[in-house]
């Protein structure tokens, strides 16, 4: 039985779809990772989860019970690392943390059991008693990290938990949640980081424009858009018409699925071909028409790939398109309870 | 992180409610002890500010015609039970300001993913807090304004003084935190205070009775709530203990110091009731 199942849910806030017909199935005991675009509707479907937002409609089942109607059991078992990092700057973390324990009713005991596991394991011994205004974002996060599993939730959810993080920090983190999952927990977690998504996740989701575009693992999301990558350059920095004749040639060559101009990269050629054999010919129909090689690579498809493919952008341009639309202003005063 | 225990499925099972509540109030309450600990201005201000009212304003009218004032009382034994009241108020009408920041900065979530056993702890601790604050406050003022030669109430005077307090801070602190849910921001629930502070004194028998007032003022006095908290107060300064003794000659009758709580203890229900829903709504 899958840990998450969100069905067909949709959220607005006002005029603005957040999420549409979003659906997700998190399994038992995996690293699952949400990839997408700033604005996408990650936090959003992660706030839903958590029972901090009820959707417009659809259905959510957290450990094999409806959120909706039974919020207080999700949260129970649930470890929540917020995206927007919420700490009592006048408290020391170990402060924070005993609060915590008491919201979570766990004897005292146990709380300071806890903490002395967690601050040993993420390596916050020399700080943990100054005061929260003091920390760095790297602490903040490990402190945030602390919390949400001090009740040792048998799901943990982290939004863009390693977003603009020292390496140690993430390094340290990192390296608790593969801890973690070989220890039966549940993990899903948010990203942009193409990076971190295939480093730790074992299954995911593509979320565009409040809805799943693609899922699977890494693996399998490669293989469904088929083929391998070639990127072609003639020289160094070409320009643009070049790079346009040679499209044109090229676009006679069999084999050949796609072919895209990525002017960013010197106007170097993007292409899909059907299997290796095609290398050779593109060789010698440039050689005929006499244009020089300076360089003919091949690749498998990376999650990059898959997500051109899904939306027709990359992930860098989805994030200016939504970046210039949104105003945070407002966000963070209507995400006020 | 192995062999993990079930800590819920000990403590948790729909047993243990009341323990579970006090915890998660308790710690609630903590965490607004510690923040006033390691930033007392506000308190020390809160103390500061009704002892220069006290002293400045006891210190204006210190030379009036005797007799002026009813029962003969001097104007600093008058005022006390005015800046008591007044202390009280001021600090209650702030109850909402730490739940506005922390419905600001988001803290407020970090609660509201907590299996909190019930929410309404929130609104406790805030309570908790206030009222203990509010308490202490007014204490110091008494003792001071005692030191001055204002008088001390006495022991059962001294309970009827601090009954009355406890109910007039519940109200105005069910009323800061309703609005503090309600309104968009903190720059808001500040000018609310700000606003509703002073023209609430002046328009209550703190500085001068009914009988100095025009008459619209007057009205205003009587229906003021303020009103029905210092006049008992000081009839509890005036002499021995009689709530059944006229404290508030209003324009629309003579109430003694039953009615004052009644009044107050109405006051205090209402509010609660009609900012039940909000609170329901907001936190749920
Ligand atoms: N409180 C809000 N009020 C209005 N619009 C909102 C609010 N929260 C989110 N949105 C909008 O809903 C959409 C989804 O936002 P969401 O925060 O879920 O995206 P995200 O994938 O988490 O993005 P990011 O990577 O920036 O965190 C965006 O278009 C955003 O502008
Ligand atoms: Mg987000």
């Amino acid at each position: 039985m899958p840990v998450i199942e969100l069905h067909e849910l949709e959220k607005s806030y006002g005029s603005v779809k957040a999420l549409q017909g979003l659906n997700l199935q998190v399994p038992k005991g995996c690293l699952y990772g949400l990839l997408g675009p700033n604005g996408a509707g990650k936090t959003t479907a992660i706030r839903i989860i958590c029972t901090l937002l009820s959707p417009d409609s659809g259905k959510v089942i957290v450990g094999g019970v409806d959120a909706l109607s039974h919020p207080r059991v999700v949260r129970r078992s649930l470890g929540y690392v917020a995206q927007e990092i919420a700490i009592d700057k006048i408290l020391t973390g170990r402060e924070l943390l005993q609060l915590q324990g008491d919201l979570y009713h766990l004897a005292t005991s146990q709380t300071s059991l806890r903490i002395r596991e967690l601050v040993e394991r993420l390596g916050m011994q020399t700080w943990i008693d100054r005061r929260c205004g003091s920390y760095s974002g790297g602490m903040r996060r490990r402190l945030d990290l602390a919390s949400g599993l001090l009740h040792r939730p048998e799901l943990l959810v982290l939004d863009e938990p390693t977003v603009g993080l020292d390496i140690e920090s993430r390094s340290v983190i990192w390296q608790l949640l593969k801890e973690l999952i070989s220890n039966g927990t549940t993990i899903l977690l948010s990203s942009h980081y193409l990076e971190e998504i295939e480093a730790l996740a074992q299954r995911m989701a593509i979320i565009d424009k409040g809805r799943v575009i693609a899922e699977g693992t890494a693996e399998q999301l490669k293989q469904q858009l088929g083929g391998d990558r070639v990127t072609l350059r003639v020289r160094e920095f070409s320009d643009e018409k070049e790079s346009e004749m040679v499209r044109t040639l090229l676009n006679r060559i069999e084999g050949i699925t796609q072919v895209v101009i990525n002017q960013a990269q010197g106007f170097s050629l993007n292409l899909v071909v059907d299997s290796e054999q095609v290398l050779p010919r593109i060789q010698e129909e440039l050689n005929k028409a006499q244009f020089p090689i300076f360089s003919l690579t091949q690749s498998r498809a990376s999650l990059d790939d898959v997500y051109l493919q899904a939306t027709g952008k990359t992930l860098m341009d989805a994030e200016l398109e939504v970046a210039s639309q949104r105003d945070l202003k407002l966000e963070s005063k209507k995400a006020m309870r | 992180m192995e062999n993990t225990v079930d800590v819920y499925a000990q403590g948790i099972d729909e047993q243990g409610f009341i323990l579970e509540v006090l915890q998660e109030t308790l710690a609630l309450t903590r965490r607004l002890y510690l923040q006033l600990l390691r930033r007392p201005s506000t308190l020390v201000a809160g103390i500061i500010q009704p002892l220069i009212w006290l002293v400045l304003f006891g210190a204006l009218f210190s030379k009036a015609p005797e007799g002026l004032l009813p029962g003969g009382m001097t104007y600093g034994r008058f005022l006390g039970a005015g800046v008591i009241v007044f202390t009280a108020f001021s600090g209650a009408l702030n109850a909402g300001l730490p739940v506005m920041f922390d419905r600001e900065f988001g803290f407020l979530n970090r609660l509201l993913v907590a299996p909190l056993r019930s929410r309404s702890s929130i609104v406790f601790a805030s309570v908790i807090y206030i009222t203990s604050i509010s308490l202490l406050q007014s204490l110091v003022i008494m003792g001071t304004a005692s030191l001055l030669g204002y008088g001390w109430p006495g022991v059962s005077g001294l309970l009827v003084v601090l009954l009355i307090l406890l109910i007039l801070v519940f109200a105005v602190t069910a009323l800061s935190l309703g609005l503090a849910f309600a309104l968009p921001g903190h720059i808001e629930l500040i000018a609310v205070i700000f606003v509703a502070n002073l023209p609430l004194l002046f328009a209550s028998t703190a500085l001068a009775p009914i009988s100095f007032m025009p008459t619209w003022l007057g009205w205003l006095a009587a229906i003021n709530p303020l009103t029905f908290a210092i006049e008992p107060i000081r009839a509890a300064y005036g002499g021995p203990l009689d709530l059944g003794i006229t404290v508030l000659h209003a324009p629309y009758g003579d109430v003694n110091g039953y009615g004052c709580l009644s009044v107050l203890m109405g006051l205090t229900i209402g509010l609660f009731f009609l900012i039940r829903p909000l609170m329901n709504r907001k936190l749920a």
